[in-house]
């Protein structure tokens, strides 16, 4: 790991581990009401307020929009609220203690408006609280004929499933310094996924050409999705105080509290599945209806619709599927980006749901899934031709086999039948896929790009936006350079990602960066080569001796030896925006899951006692990475079922706290046993990588609660799954 | 500002290793007075509530966290932080273990998880796996899953010729 020393010494610096002179800590004054219009705001007694700047939305330079993909959220409230937690006005004060006392002493009074708080409230439309109808996009996936197939089958099963929000929880907060004036511009450093992201929304904040902003990654203690949009907000924050002094820095780092109470968490969903099936087994038509909660703003919540559409029929070969998505408007924070981005949820269900119609035929499970399992050649719910090979069937068995999963169920199954064993075991698993990259036309229209530079020692640096946040960008991208240009690894240094110096190689998210932007690494790289082999400096064959020589040689004649690649998709890959049909993702990540449980039907607790997790992700780069990106998701998933639970009170996050939103703790996981089948993909990296962040937090949901009803008996559909719920679907069944 | 120095207090200490009189609020976290009196930024906050254990330090070899700790308390105390773990040209046997095993991913709870590591390691040198689980267990990770943080213990174990 590049940065593993400085990260074990604590040497490594994250944005609260950075002080500048003259520095003024910075914070916000939130609505405490959901939905309202803002009648005055009063400033308390007993505070200097000519000591503190003050910054409300009238002293915005530019649009008082956070620029993502639409304009609808607001920096700072001006007039009306639309959830609790809504950035009202900003504080800065050299005094942290004393800052903290006067933004407790600022009174906003607002007239509270009819709110909204739930999916199907805002679906059923009981106000208006956004747009025409509450609904911030929707999809239609239309392929074959659903409507006919009805008729054909031999059965129809139905479905209803949901979940529950989910904190990432990254254990560093979010956090920014800035500095700006007219002047000098504006400059952010902070922890963040996407630091052109942040960019481009601080250009519409202060009304300022590219040149004018810069935006540097920080070291980032986990991001999880959750850094991916919220940055732009606490960044443009922290930078119009810093306008407001005159350019003094200004850092602003929530508290936990804060974080979790006003930042962005995982959707909610709502999905329902109508399947038929022939008497034998086969999937006739699947008709599914997906709906996620986006919160109070648009966000990204389109996007996330868009992946969890997309995922919603699995890896399965059906002739006929519809699939409808919404994503609706709540007078709750935005929900955001968080691993998995919708598909997690929408995987839930299927996975669920399979076990539901494998059970109504009589079949099992596993024989259910095999018998429509895609294959190479067969096509997605959009109608994108799977052109690389795929063995879902060999995944499951030997998912099967590293857990021995017959053998398993069936004793569990006899022993849970003697009366008087109060813990009830249980095995289940889930079959699933996880596309890598932008959906559809999303990486040809980002048109991402990264560089490599070689300096006369024949030292390369690769420029890319990328960001290190624990999963391990630098030590892949050197590895891939590395293994390019047939170099130590030691010769390849990251540049930091600061938008004043590396190129835009697209946001850190959706799996893509290893797969899409290692692509663009390797070749930026082999550019580098070409170029001084082109000059007649290196021959195909070279030492580390001839290539520094080499390096020498061009940058004395020549100058800067510099090396760009620009995205190009791959041959054949086409996709309709309008019709949502086609080639969704470059490449998917296949997989099969298997958890192990314990219910004790006394305390109603919930064991998971084992978990196996076999995918195939292409090439693997860097085995222990990829095995810790893999347990790392796997242990978020469990959290997600079993004991994270988002506690809303009138659309305010009540339980905003580590001590009563639990994750998971070293005694609370299984062991995670990682099992990677390698099937290159021919236009990944490093001989064949593909993408692998997102894919693990899919599969844990339904496979526990699939494991769960092979315990019990019982079906349960909502996750996160807590003890109460366990104890009222259970009552006297057991 | 100016009560705020009036209120301050001499507290003497011994930080990696190095005499401290500390002229500090009284109620002031351990934490705060790490970080910013004396920069010793590799001590993190995660909850200021003692849930995470990112802001865990040694304090007489004992296992705190320091957002819970007022710096009164640990007057005449010796107090080790991240910083002081590693040796003048090598890392500490946890702290090599964590790099090679990959028990170290954003890093923000490492420095914490290495103390505790540590603290575990010197009160059971033939921990097994579930009495590694129970000494980590004041310590959240959120990206590792924790297995490979077992992994650098267990490795360090053997490093220190010690069968886990």
């Amino acid at each position: 790991r590049k940065e593993g020393r400085s990260k074990v010494t604590g040497a490594a610096r994250y944005v609260d581990d950075l002080r500048m002179p003259g520095m003024l800590y910075g914070a916000t004054v939130r609505s405490a009401v959901a939905r309202g219009r803002i009648r005055s705001v009063t400033f308390g007694d007993g505070i200097p307020w000519d000591e503190f700047v003050v910054v409300t939305a009238k002293d915005i330079p530019g649009e008082n929009a956070v620029a993502l993909i639409l304009l609808d959220q607001p920096y700072l409230a001006s007039e009306f609220v639309n959830h609790v937690e809504e950035p009202i006005l900003l504080l800065a004060h050299e005094d942290k203690h004393l800052l903290e006392r006067a933004r407790r002493a600022v009174r906003v009074d607002i007239e509270p408006l009819p709110a909204v708080f739930t999916l199907e409230d805002a679906l059923a439309r009981t106000e208006i609280i956004w747009g025409d109808d509450n609904v911030f996009k929707s999809y239609l996936v239309d392929k074959g004929n659903v409507d006919e197939a009805w008729a054909e089958a031999d059965l129809v099963v139905e479905g209803e499933y949901s979940t529950g929000a989910q904190e990432q929880l990254y254990i560093e907060t979010n956090g920014v310094i800035a500095v700006a004036d007219a002047d000098a511009g504006v400059t952010v450093w902070g922890s963040m996924q996407c630091p052109y992201y942040v960019h481009k929304a601080l250009l519409k904040l202060f009304a300022l050409p590219p040149e004018r902003v810069r935006v540097v990654q920080c070291e980032t203690g986990g991001g999880f999705g959750g850094k991916e949009e919220y940055p732009s907000m606490i960044g443009g924050h922290a930078a119009l105080l810093s306008w407001k002094a005159g350019g003094r820095p200004v850092k602003i780092i929530y508290d936990r509290a804060e974080d979790m109470s006003a930042t962005t968490k995982r959707h909610p969903s709502l999905t329902r599945h109508r399947t038929a099936v022939t008497r034998d087994g086969r999937l006739l038509a699947m008709e599914i209806e997906f709906v996620v909660d986006g919160g109070a703003y648009a966000t990204l919540s389109a996007v996330v619709l868009s992946r969890g559409t997309i995922h919603a029929a699995g890896p399965y070969n059906c002739p006929n599927v519809r699939i409808r998505s919404r994503a609706v408007a709540t007078n709750v924070p935005p929900h955001g980006a968080f691993r998995g981005f919708g598909a997690p949820q929408s995987i839930f269900a299927l996975e669920r749901h399979m076990d539901k119609v494998a059970e109504a035929l009589g079949l099992s499970p596993e024989e259910f899934r095999r018998r429509n399992f895609i294959r190479e050649g067969e096509t997605t719910a959009t109608g994108q031709v799977i052109r690389e090979p795929v063995d879902m069937a060999g995944l499951l068995r030997r998912a099967f086999e590293l857990t021995n999963y017959e053998a398993k169920r069936e004793r569990f199954a006899r022993e849970n039948a003697v009366s008087g064993a109060h813990v009830k075991r249980g095995i289940g698993f889930a079959s699933f896929m996880h596309g890598a990259g932008f959906t559809g036309s999303g990486e040809d229209y980002l048109k991402s790009v990264v560089g490599a530079e070689a300096d006369v020692e024949g030292r390369v640096r690769i420029l890319a936006a990328s960001t290190e946040i624990g999963q391990g960008t630098n030590t892949i991208f050197a590895q891939i350079a590395s293994d390019a240009l047939k170099l130590d690894y030691d010769l390849i240094e990251m540049a930091q990602p600061d938008t004043g110096n590396v190129p835009d190689s697209g946001p850190t998210v959706a799996s893509r960066t290893c797969m899409i932007v290692g692509k663009l690494v390797e070749s930026a790289a082999l550019g580098l080569r070409q170029t001084l082999q082109g000059a007649g400096l290196l021959r195909d064959e070279y030492t580390e001796a001839e290539w520094r020589e080499a390096c020498r040689g061009y940058v004395e004649r020549y100058g800067a030896l510099k090396s760009f690649s620009q995205y190009k998709p791959p041959p054949g890959v086409r996709w309709d925006d309008e019709k949502y049909e086609g080639d969704a993702y470059g490449a998917f990540a296949w997989a099969v899951y298997v958890a192990e449980v314990s219910v004790d039907t006394l305390t109603y607790e919930t064991r998971v006692d084992d978990f196996v997790a076999v995918q195939e992700v292409g090439k693997v780069v860097h085995p222990i990475l990829a095995a810790g990106q893999i347990e790392g998701g796997v242990a978020q998933a469990i959290g997600f079922t079993l004991y994270e639970n988002v506690v809303w009170r009138d659309g305010r996050m009540v339980n905003n706290g580590m001590t009563n939103y639990v994750m998971p703790t070293s005694v609370d996981l299984p062991p995670i046993r990682v099992h990677f089948e390698e099937q290159p993909y021919q236009y990944g990296p490093a001989g064949g990588a593909k993408g692998i962040g997102e894919l693990p937090m899919d599969g844990g949901a339904p496979a526990i609660l699939n494991a769960i009803e092979h315990a019990t008996g019982v079906s349960f559909t909502h996750v996160p799954l807590m003890p109460e719920a366990l104890m009222r679907g259970l009552g006297d069944s057991v | 500002m100016s009560a705020d120095t009036a209120r301050r207090v001499d507290v003497a200490c011994t930080v990696n290793g190095t005499p401290q009189t500390l002229r500090v609020l009284p109620m002031a976290r351990l934490l705060d007075v790490l970080r910013e009196d004396l920069g010793l930024t590799g001590t993190k906050e995660g909850c200021g509530e003692g849930e995470c254990g990112a802001c865990s330090v040694l304090v007489d070899g004992e296992l705190v966290n320091s957002c819970l700790v007022p710096v009164l308390q640990v007057e005449g105390a010796s107090i080790k932080t991240i910083e002081g773990v590693a040796g003048e040209a090598e890392l500490h046997a946890v702290q090599q273990a964590f790099i090679e095993c990959g028990g170290a991913q954003c890093g923000i709870c490492t420095p914490g998880m290495i103390l505790a590591a540590m603290s575990l390691l010197e009160e059971n040198a033939h921990p097994t796996d579930a009495d590694i689980r129970h000494g980590l267990a004041g310590n959240l990770c959120r990206c590792t899953g924790y297995m490979k943080i077992f992994d650098a213990v267990v490795r360090a174990c053997e490093r220190a010729g010690v069968k886990a």
